[in-house]
């Protein structure tokens, strides 16, 4: 490898196929990419920190903004792991509720990640018509919880809403066009050129790396590891619905787009089952203001994979220390092994094919861009060189 | 009302930038240029390069590292330019006003023309933001540049 013919592409932070701020510099040999550097850190906005300093009440909306597109699965995993602190058991109800709008909110995700998926291979006529259907799902968010985005559904023992018996049809109706239409776009995606000269063998992860690496969510299943949250360690109420856990041999983009197609048809048997199911009762107990001292990690499937929430009480109303591990932080080390052997023109749907989410990603992180490892830094360390950072100035 | 302006107020191209937002406004942004909503039927278009943008739509609070880019790209938008501001984030850097990253709203950064507020503003919101835009450009004075 001659370095003399070495090209190096500065890829964002502003760019067409980046929707949020991320920099990434790609040296390329002709067309082929050889090394990926990820440059992280535009969307850092410090609100592991600013959790410290608000309530555990006030928390829950922070929590929710951490990312706009898997809002609820941050607060889920929240107050999951609040209650855990107070040893609150979460009414039968409010776990069926929770179950609703996280597989609503899967379903929104997927069907915008498709969306965005087309758009990168340049198909976008078929983003078009995912996001008209799209608002199908974004209608029943909104009639559930009052908002399209931020549903603010969870709290510290429950839920805040009820899920009416009269809107129920409606909700119902909703998902069974959801379900013909993902049907019909399952096929048009296995039939069409466009979409598989795009992406079959493109950004290959084999199983082992994916394992290695530790890729989470459909980026993991789509290597054909049968790994989900929702199963391993069931939470809210999925131990009590039934779901198969879709996974794809594929490893390359193509079976990422059909595995998320199969988590919204998934998700919409799940919904169904769940509204046929639901208990009845209270939405939620009352819980202290203040959490006695200890530590919990909770964690949940997030559209994106496996989310991790780590808390420290003291005894306060405040948290001592929260930590947010991302899903997409852990398909980084993942994305630049996709990229590495392939051409320029597939950077963005490679990029694209782990489904980043910037917003939740940008927390304190160093990556190792030699040997692609993240590098996690224990508090001594980090506290040190902040120490040096601060003498510098 | 001259050509140039009828132009500006016919198709305006809008750039969108997130500084640091959550995705939630980017996500209601970027509905607001599809089927349901469709503003392009305003003649507005989104747009990839700064060069070729009127307006700068801005998603969520200007973190210390993105203020750079952010003036930098605003610099390489041909004049005259505007900027709306999506969301409260933008506006005035809402929940994470006191973060240590967050400089705050995008007025700290740059001249805004419009502020949308709401978290997320929904798409409709969105629209009847760019389109008081609209009328603010239809009523600027031309000054002697033809600006
Ligand atoms: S205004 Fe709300 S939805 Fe928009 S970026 Fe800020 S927190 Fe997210």
């Amino acid at each position: 490898m001659s370095y003399g013919s070495m090209i190096k592409v500065p890829f964002g932070p502003q760019h067409p196929a980046l929707k949020e701020p991320e920099h990434f510099l790609f040296e390329i040999d002709g067309d082929i990419i050889v090394n990926v550097k990820p440059r992280i850190g535009y969307n850092h906005r410090g609100i592991e920190k600013a959790f410290e300093r608000r309530t555990y009440i006030q928390n829950i909306y922070l929590a929710e903004r951490i990312c706009g597109i898997c809002s609820d699965a941050h607060t889920t995993c929240y107050t999951q792991a609040i209650e855990e602190l107070l040893d609150v058991e979460v009414p039968p109800r409010a776990r069926y509720i929770r179950v609703i709008v996280a597989e609503l909110e899967r379903i929104h995700s997927h069907s915008l990640w498709l969306g965005i998926a087309a758009h990168e291979i340049g198909f976008d006529t078929l983003f078009m018509h995912l996001w008209r259907d799209r608002e199908a799902v974004m209608d029943v968010l909104e009639l559930v919880s009052g908002n399209r985005v931020h549903y603010a559904m969870n709290t510290i023992g429950g839920v805040r809403r009820e899920i009416a018996s009269e809107i129920i049809p409606k909700i119902i109706g909703s998902l069974d066009f959801l379900e013909k239409r993902t049907k019909y776009y399952m096929k048009v995606l296995r039939s069409e050129q466009t979409v598989l000269k795009r992406t079959v063998d493109i950004g290959v992860l084999k199983p082992e790396d994916a394992v290695e690496l530790c890729a989470v969510g459909p980026t993991l299943r789509a290597s054909g590891v049968k790994n989900d949250v929702r199963r391993d360690d069931p939470y809210a109420a999925y131990d009590e619905i039934p779901f198969n856990i879709v996974t794809d041999d594929g490893c390359d983009v193509f079976s990422r787009i059909l595995v998320r197609c199969g988590e919204i048809l998934e998700s919409i048997n799940m919904i169904r089952y769940a509204l046929d199911h639901m208990p009845s009762g209270m939405l939620r107990v009352r819980v202290p203001m203040a959490v006695k001292p200890g530590e919990a990690v909770s964690r949940v499937e997030a559209p994106r994979g496996e989310l991790i929430h780590y808390v420290k009480s003291n005894g306060s109303t405040r948290p001592e220390r929260y930590k947010v591990r991302s899903p997409t932080l852990a398909n980084i080390p993942a994305l630049c092994k996709m990229l590495i052997g392939q051409h320029v023109a597939d950077i963005p749907i490679i990029l694209a094919g782990i489904d980043p989410c910037f917003a939740c990603m940008d927390r304190l992180v160093f990556v190792d861009v030699k040997t692609n490892k993240k590098k996690a830094l224990d508090f001594e360390s980090f506290r040190k060189i902040v120490r040096k950072q601060r003498e510098l100035l | 009302m001259n050509l140039l302006k009828w132009a500006r107020t016919k198709s305006p191209w809008i750039l969108h930038f997130n500084t640091g937002g959550c995705n939630g406004c980017d996500i209601e942004l970027l509905a607001a240029f599809t089927p349901r909503f469709d503003v392009e039927r305003f003649g507005i278009l989104l747009q990839g390069s700064p060069r070729h943008a009127d307006i700068l739509a801005v998603t969520g609070p200007v973190t210390l590292q993105v203020r750079e880019r952010l003036i930098r790209i605003y610099e390489q938008m041909p004049e005259p330019k505007y900027v709306l501001a999506v969301g409260s984030c933008a506006c005035s850097g809402a929940p994470f006003k006191d973060c240590y990253n967050v400089i705050g709203g995008v007025d700290k950064v740059l001249p805004v023309d419009v502020y949308v507020p709401g978290c997320p503003p929904k798409p409709e919101a969105i629209i009847d933001g760019v389109v008081k835009l609209i009328q603010k450009i239809e009523e600027e004075k031309i000054d002697e540049k033809g600006r």
